[in-house]
């Protein structure tokens, strides 16, 4: 079967994103881009099913800007066969991301569609959700553990107060969970083999798909400030501290 | 407006992630409630007794029992003919289904809501709780998900709710229930704890976490949470998890333990209402968020502190 993975260009996890003065957004100029976290968890798995034989081919997917190639370019480095981009300098929100990827699942069909549990920018947690109920497939959302049988996938899901396991029919849909798999680093020699590896730029309009906002965002602000703390010589000043919360 | 509330349950008990967002759904105006399940009726008689509540529909089917998306989203599709929002616990079980009856409506979905601005307008956090988003929608209806540590939960008792039982499809026929591992706990549930003790890397292996950290929360009576870092490590259970990816928290009192405090960790304790720290590191990140913080070899610290309450 094939898969597809579709992946987000983000602010790097480790910068501290700032609030532009203006309230219009968070700033992004200069700012260090990487492929969303949990995105490179599920190009890893995918290339797992690959290499494991459940899988002939791996398709990348991302809507965004140009510069998104780099981030398929890495997602080829790792392991994935082709990439799509579908350019656009807008925002766009999981519902028009979810459309467009059913488009391509309609032309694509691959058997397991794998995203990201959220994107680390936006933190929505929607499109492999949006994605599912579009293509009337099954979801298997915060999966830990992907177990391709047959015709069905078994997925272990990370859900409050343990663990769950549902058995899918495929085709499907997955979203991956931090403990799914540790990605791989691209290695030197397959940087410069992404490379040559097709990748193929499209529109939004290709697929037929009204990319409008539905939301609109009045103002970004800063979250609240928590005020200056003190700290405390040794164990009895803490002991105090609790006593004075009435913990203690 | 009308709402219908998702409420989260074992087909047993309501669980009070759905007292929150009762009370947002409240400020939306009339609030109806979805009890889903197998054998639930309990459930629906419980949820009726909630304040405020007017009707709770209850759909009693095996294909409900463990709330797959796949079954349980066609069933709030039907109920939203007559509702104008759907809103659901920002749980697992109501990031799993409400996006999907978002898409299936061809509504956008507005996740992790902080506050009610006005009949279309939220408040909700972006890049890990580092800037809040006021948006508003220009949908016909409204899905929304709920963070619970942002409301007050509404009384669940005094409500005199009328249950009316209602029918969905059913098996979709996508998806099936294998079994769960639920971790089993003594101590409070995590997201509900009005004290929490977390511990962090330092904690060097699953031993000693289990023996600094563990009698430290039982001698407050709290709950016990864990950095990335240390789950990652196999100290404790990913479902004790704080932060980005893992449980987001509020409790009164939170007490990181060798946690630097990552802005991944920050984002999903940093509405506590008191944080202390305790770390050996004068610099770490954590300091700079904690209302107390003692600079101290937790291996001393936490058991001499622990030994003196």
């Amino acid at each position: 079967m094939k898969i597809i993975v579709p992946v987000k260009r983000v602010i790097d996890y480790n910068v501290k994103p700032r609030v532009k003065a203006d309230g219009t957004g968070v700033d992004l100029a200069n700012v260090k881009m990487s492929m969303n976290p949990f995105d490179e968890i599920a190009v890893e798995e995918a290339i797992r099913l690959k290499e494991a034989g459940k899988a002939e081919e791996i398709i990348a997917v991302s809507v965004g800007p140009a510069k998104a190639q780099e981030t398929l370019r890495t997602a080829l480095a790792m392991g994935a066969d082709r990439a799509i981009l579908i350019e656009t300098d807008a925002e766009v929100e999981p519902l028009a991301v979810a459309k467009i990827l059913k488009a391509i699942v309609a032309e694509e069909n691959p058997g397991l569609v794998i995203l990201g549990k959220q994107a680390i920018d936006d933190d929505s947690n929607q499109t492999g959700q949006m994605l599912a109920a579009l293509t009337g497939r099954p979801q298997g959302t915060f999966a830990s553990k992907v177990d391709v049988a047959g015709d069905s996938v078994a997925v272990t899901r990370e859900v409050d107060g343990g663990l769950e396991t549902v058995k899918l029919s495929l085709p499907a849909i997955v979203t991956t969970d931090l403990r799914l798999n540790e990605p791989r680093y691209a290695s030197l020699p397959n940087i410069m083999k992404a490379k040559k590896k097709q990748l193929d730029v499209k529109s939004p309009a290709d697929y037929g798909v009204d990319i409008a906002p539905r939301l609109k965002t009045l103002k970004v602000s800063e979250p609240p400030v928590r005020s200056a703390g003190i700290k405390v010589a040794d164990v009895d000043g803490l002991v105090a501290k609790l006593k004075e919360l009435g913990v203690a | 407006m009308k709402t219908l509330v998702w409420v989260e349950h074992d087909n047993a008990s309501v669980k009070d992630a759905t007292l929150s967002a009762v009370t947002a759904a409240a400020k939306l105006g009339e609030v109806h409630l979805l009890v889903a399940g197998s054998g639930a009726r309990a459930v629906a008689d419980a949820a009726a007794q909630i304040a405020g509540v007017g009707k709770v529909h209850f759909a009693d089917d095996a294909a409900y029992e463990h709330a797959l998306a796949e079954n349980i989203a066609p069933l709030i599709v039907d109920l939203m003919g007559h509702h104008d929002a759907f809103v659901a616990p920002a749980t697992t079980t109501g990031k799993n289904v409400a996006p999907r009856v978002a898409a299936l409506l061809d509504v956008a979905q507005i996740s992790d809501i902080l506050s009610v601005e006005g009949e279309k307008t939220f408040t909700r956090p972006i890049y890990a709780g580092n800037a809040i988003a006021t948006v508003e929608s220009s949908d016909p209806k409204l899905v929304i998900t709920v963070r619970g540590t942002a409301f007050a939960k509404a009384e669940a008792t005094g409500g005199s709710g009328v249950v009316e039982d209602v029918t969905g499809a059913g098996d979709a026929g996508l998806s099936s229930f294998v079994g769960a591992e639920i971790a089993k706990s003594e101590r409070p549930e995590l997201t509900s704890a009005k004290i929490i003790v977390s511990g962090g890397r330092a904690l060097k292996d699953s031993e000693t976490f289990e023996a600094t950290i563990m009698p430290l929360a039982d001698k407050l009576g709290a709950a016990v949470g864990a950095s990335r870092a240390a789950v990652d490590a196999g100290y404790v259970p990913n479902d004790y998890q704080v932060g980005q990816t893992g449980k987001i928290v509020a409790p009164e009192v939170y007490i990181a333990v060798g946690i630097s405090g990552a802005i991944q960790h920050l984002a999903g304790m940093k509405d506590s209402k008191t944080i202390i720290a305790i770390n050996k590191d004068e610099d770490a990140p954590i300091f700079q968020v904690a209302d107390v913080g003692l600079v101290a070899d937790l291996f001393s610290a936490v058991p001499e502190l622990t030994g003196k309450l």
